[in-house]
């Protein structure tokens, strides 16, 4: 029934998840009561191997690690398409296995042409 | 009454999961040590207590104790927070966890007989969950790197970013073969389809053996948790301490409680998919509790990072990054679709 269906088995994650939540604020909580606070401006610099801080600390940072990020959305949604396949393929047989070596194979050629275009190395 | 029942076993069970794993999450800092120190003809921590078993205690305690220090020009919202979101999924990926069979029925007074089962709760996406949290803990890292205002975090929390998301592809993909014999996601019915010794566990079993697919993931996984010879996000030469410099005292400790508990995590999840889970390796030991198999095995996985740890030297970036996007995920590619053919004629 539509509306009526309550997901019992993730009530004891969410009861999880709250009490970890609670074990990490409680703990910080408690120590804020106990920890010694002697903060001057010396101390509370960024540590950068003793000298002071030049420029900002929010670099630029390489192109590579977008291009990374988005092969990753690619591969991922693959895995997911896998996981549903790998669990029913005892029900389908045939059908599923050929469909699923034209899938790997259609993203084999996305993936040698990322190789190919040097996306996949580091410098 | 029944409801209550209910909640009294789901605390129960949680408060068991949690003392558990915080317990071997101390003694695995004490043991990690110990084991490095006699690999490398050391004797390891002896001060505190008979042969160093109190250090975890006086660490945590010291760590408790410490200064709470918010760097200048720090997101602070973030920068507290990020600990956090790093040790709560950390801790809750164990909810799907099986560590044994049966249950146990004990009567309460007032609320009537209640029945506990050796886990917290058994999805049926058991895998996906546990892979969706390894996700979620990456966030914890970028956002501690970027919050700190500090050039080793924000390089930390960047490499480390990159590397876990592209380990976690082989991660999840060495996992499919499995799934394809098992046919199910989740990690209760994958334990419970591996009985009768360990020519049934699908490390060895028939049609294909998975035990690639195990090497693969036990690769993937030391990358995962940032652990030698991959742990560049914190490489002590090159970036001070990572994605964490700027954090002390239980800040600190936190992501390195999350650390500890990954590593848990994914030898329990190894021990599960491939191992076996609770069963022992031949029928005629089946007299020997269950958990105390799960916990041999996992020990043994954990063992292994700390012996890997102490063999290899640490790789360089780029080699990491090669590694796991031109050897990894080939390879995993190719185990699932010899798995599947071989599935297919095993099933006719």
């Amino acid at each position: 029934m539509p509306g009526e269906y309550v997901p019992q088995q993730y009530l004891p994650i969410l009861i999880f998840a709250v009490i970890a939540a609670v074990f990490g604020l409680g703990q910080l909580l408690i120590g804020s009561l106990l920890r010694p606070r002697h903060a001057y401006r010396d101390k509370l610099l960024p540590y950068e191997s003793g000298v002071q801080p030049f420029s900002d600390a929010r670099i630029p940072f390489p192109m590579r690690y977008y291009v990374i990020a988005m092969l990753f959305v690619i591969f991922d949604i693959e895995a997911v398409f896998l996981y549903p396949w790998a669990v029913v393929f005892h029900s389908i047989g045939l059908y599923a296995l050929v469909e699923m070596v034209l899938f790997i194979a259609i993203l084999l050629v996305g993936y040698v042409y990322a190789w190919n275009k040097g996306a996949l190395e580091w410098e | 009454m029944e409801a209550i029942g209910q909640l009294v076993v789901i605390l129960g069970t949680i408060g068991v999961v949690m003392v558990t794993v915080l317990l071997h999450v101390a003694y695995l800092t004490y043991l990690e040590r110990k084991v490095l120190g006699w690999m490398q003809d050391r004797m390891g921590p002896m001060e505190v207590g008979y042969h160093g078993l109190l250090q975890p205690l006086a660490d945590g305690l010291k760590l408790f104790m410490k200064e709470d220090i918010i760097p200048s020009g720090a997101n602070k919202i973030i920068f507290s927070l990020a600990p956090i979101l790093s040790l709560i999924p950390a801790l809750i990926g164990f909810a799907v966890v099986p560590w044994g069979d049966g249950q146990l029925t004990i009567p309460l007074p007032w609320i009537g007989d209640v029945t506990f089962r050796p886990f917290v709760t058994d999805l049926n996406i058991g895998i996906l969950y546990v892979l969706a949290l390894s996700s979620v803990g990456a966030y914890g890292v970028l956002l501690g790197g970027w919050a700190s205002n500090s050039k080793y975090s924000l390089l930390g929390g960047l490499r480390s970013a990159a590397q876990v998301i592209s380990y976690e592809l082989a991660l999840g993909m060495s996992l499919v073969g499995v799934l394809l014999m098992a046919g199910s996601l989740s990690l209760v019915k994958i334990a419970q389809a591996q009985a009768g010794g360990f020519w049934h566990w699908y490390a060895f079993a028939l049609p294909f053996p998975q035990i690639v697919a195990l090497v693969l993931y036990g690769i993937a996984a030391v990358a995962e948790t940032n652990r030698l010879p991959f742990d560049l996000p914190e490489a002590e030469s090159e970036l001070v301490a990572g994605f964490f410099t700027e954090y002390s005292g239980m800040r600190f400790a936190f992501f390195f409680l999350a650390e500890y508990a990954n590593m848990i995590l994914v030898s329990c999840i190894a021990t599960i998919v491939f191992l076996g889970g609770w069963h022992a390796p031949f029928p005629f030991l089946d007299f020997v509790p269950g958990i105390i198999w799960f916990l041999l095995k996992v020990y043994v996985f954990l063992f292994g990072f700390f012996w890997i740890r102490a063999t290899l030297p640490r790789l360089r970036y780029d080699q990491l990054m090669t590694f796991g996007w031109k050897v990894m995920i080939p390879l995993v590619l190719a185990n699932i679709v010899i798995t599947s053919i071989a599935q297919y004629f095993w099933m006719n």
